[in-house]
């Protein structure tokens, strides 16, 4: 979808979709083929860092959400599928902006107190960038979060230590993240963002915990560009399109996600 | 002239704060949030009342217009309160791309805006919120005149679909609407009918208009007054019907003159029916602290300005 383009951000979106694939395939309850806006009495997906739009559409795609076939207009003239997620060409399993970062926690928040509000007791799950928690209102969110006992919410730091201009500890140290996160007064979990058995684990331990007076997040180590070798283990490929010889050599590591783009 | 019935003298605010205690009788989806101004925005009767419906979220505005964003998803008609510059200027992102590109259904409500806060002096003073917000598309912005129609668009932005700027103030003004008023968004009121000159004015500029139109009748001079309250959609038609009597126009705001009522009416004019206008604004100048009214001498936005202007815009007609 990136090379074909030449342009979006395939490092986070290899990171994240082991996650993605675990949390639509076997982890939340949704309708993909009857989807509103509301999602009463479903679990809600929200992508704050929408920069990795690749795989959300992927696996809103695969999840039976819209056609496999319309991932080929990714970043396209008059494509539903924008560069950074919208519902605004009314892309089923997209309930809401993201691109510019910091406000899909606060979002997500919102939907959970509605939840609460209408009596639904499904849950709402978000996804953040390790670099996106920079953003100030990530921390107000956080804060109100606790303070008003907001516990339908599951939300996930994909910690892979990289982003656009380098290493996070070297652009703006996040510093000692888990006690960050418990010093605002969330329940801490960790998982490793490419062992399933794992995940599934800690997922089914996050989902048990929710009710009980506190927002839940999981710090998920992840490898940007995981699956594809000489994207990983750098900060290079966040924001860039592998040429044709390149794409040959990624798609030749992951021959599986071949057969339906 | 015709006189105008006044009906008492209340802040625009407290219209806002009764139109939303009402709605929280009314209509069960409706929610409200503040960030730790609920005594200035007149929001205390709802939070007392439904206080399972009202967020206090603490000096976070940025926070409150993403939460309020999201809980739209699951159907509730979220009504976010705060001064006017921490309405629009602070969270302007966040209105951008969580409000108004995403459509959500959030009622921006914003008090305390232009130079009629008075002490508090430039930092609160925001004259630029119209035009940022009604720059923005599926953003709906309107701007009351007095209590009783600040209290009817409350009303009836609950029952519109879509983002909308509510914008009000503090000063105590008089009330000339009439209960029975029947306000409708994008419906410009005619309130005196005249042939030399129109006045469009929006928010506490009616009253000056008003009150301008009554000066300038005592000096032979008739001027039809439009109470332009929805900035967008703009009503057009009421513009270019009253236009082609008076054929001349003064826009009158509490606003920066770029990017306020007055730009919005240039566009119109210029596109349809030429005609000399001219604005009763703050002309690229940011506010000070002091006495609401006296700021609005100082400023150029008092009823002798707008007498000036409309004789100053029939002295240019062809």
């Amino acid at each position: 979808m990136v090379a074909d383009v030449n342009s979006g951000h395939p490092g986070g979106s290899l990171g994240c979709a082991d996650f993605l694939t675990l949390l639509y395939f076997d982890v939340m309850k949704h309708n993909p083929k009857n989807f509103t806006m509301d999602g009463v009495n479903e679990d809600l997906f929200f992508l704050s860092n929408g920069h990795i739009s690749p795989v959300l559409y992927s696996v809103l795609a695969r999840s039976g959400y819209f056609p496999v076939s319309e991932l080929s207009t990714f970043r396209k003239l008059n494509s539903r599928l924008q560069g950074h997620p919208s519902p605004a060409k009314n892309l089923e399993g997209v309930r809401i902006a993201s691109g510019s970062l910091g406000q899909g926690l606060s979002v997500a928040l919102g939907a959970a107190q509605t939840k609460k509000l209408n009596g639904d007791e499904t849950l709402v799950y978000s996804l953040h960038g390790d670099g996106e928690l920079q953003e100030g209102q990530i921390w107000e969110a956080a804060m109100y979060a606790a303070a008003k006992n907001v516990d339908n919410i599951i939300s996930t730091i994909d910690y892979n230590g990289r982003q656009i201009d380098g290493d996070v500890e070297d652009v703006l140290s996040l510093g000692n993240l888990r006690a960050k996160w418990e010093a605002f007064d969330w329940l801490v979990l960790e998982m490793d963002g490419h062992d399933f058995d794992n995940m599934k684990a800690v997922l089914a331990e996050a989902k048990a915990k929710t009710g009980n007076g506190k927002p839940i997040v999981i710090i998920m180590k992840t490898e940007m560009g995981q699956g594809v070798d000489y994207m990983v283990g750098t900060h290079k490929w966040h924001g860039s399109a592998p040429n044709a010889e390149q794409l040959e050599a990624a798609l030749k590591q992951l021959e599986k996600t071949l057969d339906d783009y | 002239m015709k006189e105008f019935e006044i009906y008492g003298n209340k802040d625009t605010r407290s219209g806002f704060g009764e139109g939303l205690r009402i709605l929280g009788e009314k209509n069960p989806n409706v929610v409200g949030l503040c960030a730790d101004l609920t005594g200035s925005l007149k929001m205390d009767a709802f939070q007392k009342n439904h206080p399972e419906r009202f967020f206090q979220v603490g000096i976070a505005e940025a926070n409150m217009i993403g939460l309020a964003a999201g809980m739209t998803i699951g159907g509730k008609i979220p009504f976010t309160g705060t001064f006017a510059n921490f309405s629009t200027s602070r969270v302007y992102d966040q209105i951008r791309q969580s409000v108004a590109y995403s459509n959500k259904n959030v009622k921006i409500c914003a008090s305390h805006a232009g130079l009629t806060l008075g002490e508090d002096g430039a930092t609160h003073q925001v004259l630029e919120d119209i035009g940022m917000m009604k720059m923005l598309p599926n953003m709906t912005v309107i701007v009351p005149c007095d209590y009783e129609q600040t209290k009817q668009a409350t009303i009836a932005i609950a029952d519109y679909e879509g983002p909308v700027y509510l914008r009000f103030g503090r000063p105590v003004m008089p009330i000339f609407t009439p209960e029975n008023a029947n306000f409708q968004i994008g419906k410009a009121d005619v309130l005196t009918e005249g042939k030399d000159v129109t006045i469009i004015a929006c928010g506490h500029l009616v009253w000056k208009s008003i009150e301008a139109a009554k000066q300038l009748a005592e000096q032979g001079i008739s001027a039809e007054v439009i109470n332009m309250h929805t900035i967008k959609p703009l009503d057009e038609a009421a513009i270019l019907k009253s236009l082609a009597k008076t054929r001349c126009v003064v826009t009158a705001e509490e606003h920066m003159v770029n990017g306020g009522l007055g730009e919005s009416v240039s566009k119109v004019i210029v596109t349809n029916d030429l005609v000399p206008q001219e604005f009763v604004a703050v002309n690229d100048k940011f506010g000070e602290s002091g006495p609401p009214m006296e700021l609005m001498t100082k400023y150029g936005i008092d009823t002798a300005n707008v007498v000036e202007a409309a004789k100053k815009v029939i002295s240019r007609k062809a």
